[in-house]
């Protein structure tokens, strides 16, 4: 079943008669796993992976290491929540190392940006300190490569 | 005065390769999508070109020991001990080749003498014959049954065997055919052999891209080990065909042989690409997986379209080629592979390249990206709609 959605994970557009061809398994058992998934939030959206460069899309994007002061009882949960909800926020991730959370917040600007993690992000209860590192170019995004593939060498008609 | 003395009269009666022909006119040809490759389109892991780079940094630009890397015969026979549950000595009973196609070579010239007949289940891979006739031998082809599944039918062998049959050589699974052969046909085919005394030459270059089953290596099969040469190498699994590197591995008195030939002829495969063959080994399984999980996804698709269009084949339980009958569109193989590059732009290998058995078929290899597999099928429904 899990082959349903290693289809739908490299192309959330396939129909289930599609999918049904690719994995052999029958189409209304398709239909029903895919509701099923939905239905228990184990599939949350359709993605599109958008390569933002090629776009010419100017927005900014910075990964943010954020050390927390961890709450009696709760841990680190009540903060990373509260800094999840932020519209401007992409990510929040809880890791190991010397910070606690390493967060994604996009932008128009660089300044808007700052902006939002001097002033808000770093105002947040409990965040101690804050490390911004600003992406400068993206090679590879949710297991897609955005370098130009390499061209098929191969010749047309072999043994 | 130009030299007047015949070349040589085994090779000039040899006709060339029935897919030159094809190549060339594909190759004069644009937006031609092509299931004519007998080779994956993926490029090789990047781990194991990674690995070669840093080799080539290294030094690993001088020859190696004739048999080979001893790391990398060490684990191949690893491997197939792993695999197979096969046992060989790295030392003397494992051979590190330029490719099967290498091994192919000594193994046959290892086995036979002047006149010894090797007998070929067709359709066959098209180096078979010519490897036999090069090395001396004759050439036996056996038709298999396409209403069978194109299985070894030990039967049929027995009927072709004479006093000078030597070996049977096949591959498993098979290019053209993708038939994957079962550990009952392959154990009923070692007792002929061990009852006529003849070797199983096996070509197992797609053994970890099987589908509908497990592979059975046929030196694992009862009574087998002791009368087969084994060739097997990276260039299909792991995506590797530009770098010629491959194995045999048999019994020490024919790998001694082997060993023979080759330190006078190849000297050693190349170095860099042992290198990389080791790294494959010890790291490319997971991409191995997942090549053979997308092959597998492709298979179902195009098989299923196939039958949809007419052209219908056995299920191919392993490697990456799809051998639909075409008879239903009235045409020989020939004819139908020409006027569908030329019409549609859609390259086949016209299934009379690999025995005349192969008439009436062609071989798609579906080792191709799945929406020019879609188009491909959109053209030859086509190709064919425009001959109702």
């Amino acid at each position: 079943m899990h082959e349903i959605l290693t289809v739908l994970e490299s192309d959330a557009r396939a129909t289930p008669e599609r999918i049904a061809a690719l994995t052999g398994i029958p189409e209304d058992e398709v239909r029903a796993a895919i509701a099923g998934w939905e239905a228990d939030g184990v599939i949350r959206r359709y993605k599109t992976v958008v390569d933002r460069d090629r776009l010419g899309d100017t927005r900014v994007t910075a990964f943010v290491d954020v050390t927390v002061a961890p709450e009696r009882g709760r841990g680190f949960d009540d903060v990373a929540e509260r800094i999840a909800r932020f519209r401007e926020i992409r990510a929040v991730h809880l890791v190991s190392g010397a910070q606690d959370l390493r967060v994604e917040v996009e932008g128009s600007s660089m300044k808007e940006v700052a902006d939002f993690v001097a002033q808000k992000l770093s105002g947040v209860d409990r965040v101690t300190a804050t490390s911004t590192h600003f992406l400068l170019r993206r090679y590879k995004d949710d297991g897609q490569l955005l370098i130009d593939p390499e061209p098929d060498q191969r010749l047309s008609v072999m043994p | 005065m130009s030299p007047q003395k015949p070349l040589s009269r085994v090779v000039e009666a040899m006709p060339p390769s029935g897919i030159r022909k094809f190549f060339d006119l594909a190759q004069t040809m644009t937006g031609v999508i092509t299931l004519g490759v007998g080779e994956p389109d993926f490029p090789t892991p990047w781990g194991v070109r990674e690995s070669a780079i840093h080799a080539l940094t290294r030094g690993a630009t001088t020859y190696t020991g004739n048999s080979g890397l001893l790391e990398l015969r060490e684990l191949i026979c690893a491997d197939l001990e792993a695999r197979h549950g096969l046992t060989y000595r790295p030392a003397d009973e494992c051979l590190v080749t330029s490719g099967v196609s290498e091994g192919l070579d000594l193994a046959l010239r290892a086995l036979l003498n002047p006149g010894d007949e090797v007998i070929v289940p067709e359709p066959s891979y098209v180096a078979y014959q010519p490897c036999v006739a090069f090395a001396g031998g004759v050439p036996v082809p056996v038709p298999a049954d396409p209403a069978q599944g194109y299985r070894l039918d030990a039967e049929r062998i027995a009927a072709a065997v004479t006093p000078r049959t030597k070996a049977v050589l096949f591959g498993s699974p098979s290019n053209p055919t993708g038939a994957a052969q079962s550990a009952e046909d392959l154990t009923a085919l070692a007792a002929l052999a061990a009852r006529e005394d003849f070797w199983l030459v096996s070509d197992e270059i797609y053994d970890r891209l099987t589908y509908t089953g497990t592979h059975t290596s046929t030196a694992a099969v009862e009574g087998a080990w002791e009368r087969t040469v084994l060739l097997n190498g990276f260039s299909k699994s792991y995506a590797m065909t530009g770098w010629r590197v491959g194995y045999v591995c048999a019994p020490e008195p024919v790998a001694a042989l082997m060993h023979r030939i080759h330190q006078y002829t190849m000297l050693c495969a190349p170095h860099v690409s042992q290198v990389a063959a080791i790294e494959a080994l010890k790291s490319a399984d997971p991409d191995v997986t997942e090549m053979v999980a997308d092959y597998d996804r492709r298979r179902r698709l195009f098989v299923k379209g196939l039958d949809e269009l007419g052209l219908t084949c056995p299920e191919p339980g392993g490697a990456f080629y799809a051998f639909p009958s075409i008879r239903s569109s009235g045409l020989s193989s020939q004819d139908f592979a020409e006027q569908l590059l030329e019409e549609q732009k859609v390259a086949v290998v016209p299934g009379d390249v690999f025995g005349p058995s192969g008439e009436g078929h062609v071989r798609c290899s579906y080792a191709t990206a799945l929406p020019l597999l879609e188009q491909a099928l959109e053209r030859m429904g086509r190709f064919l709609e425009a001959r109702r």
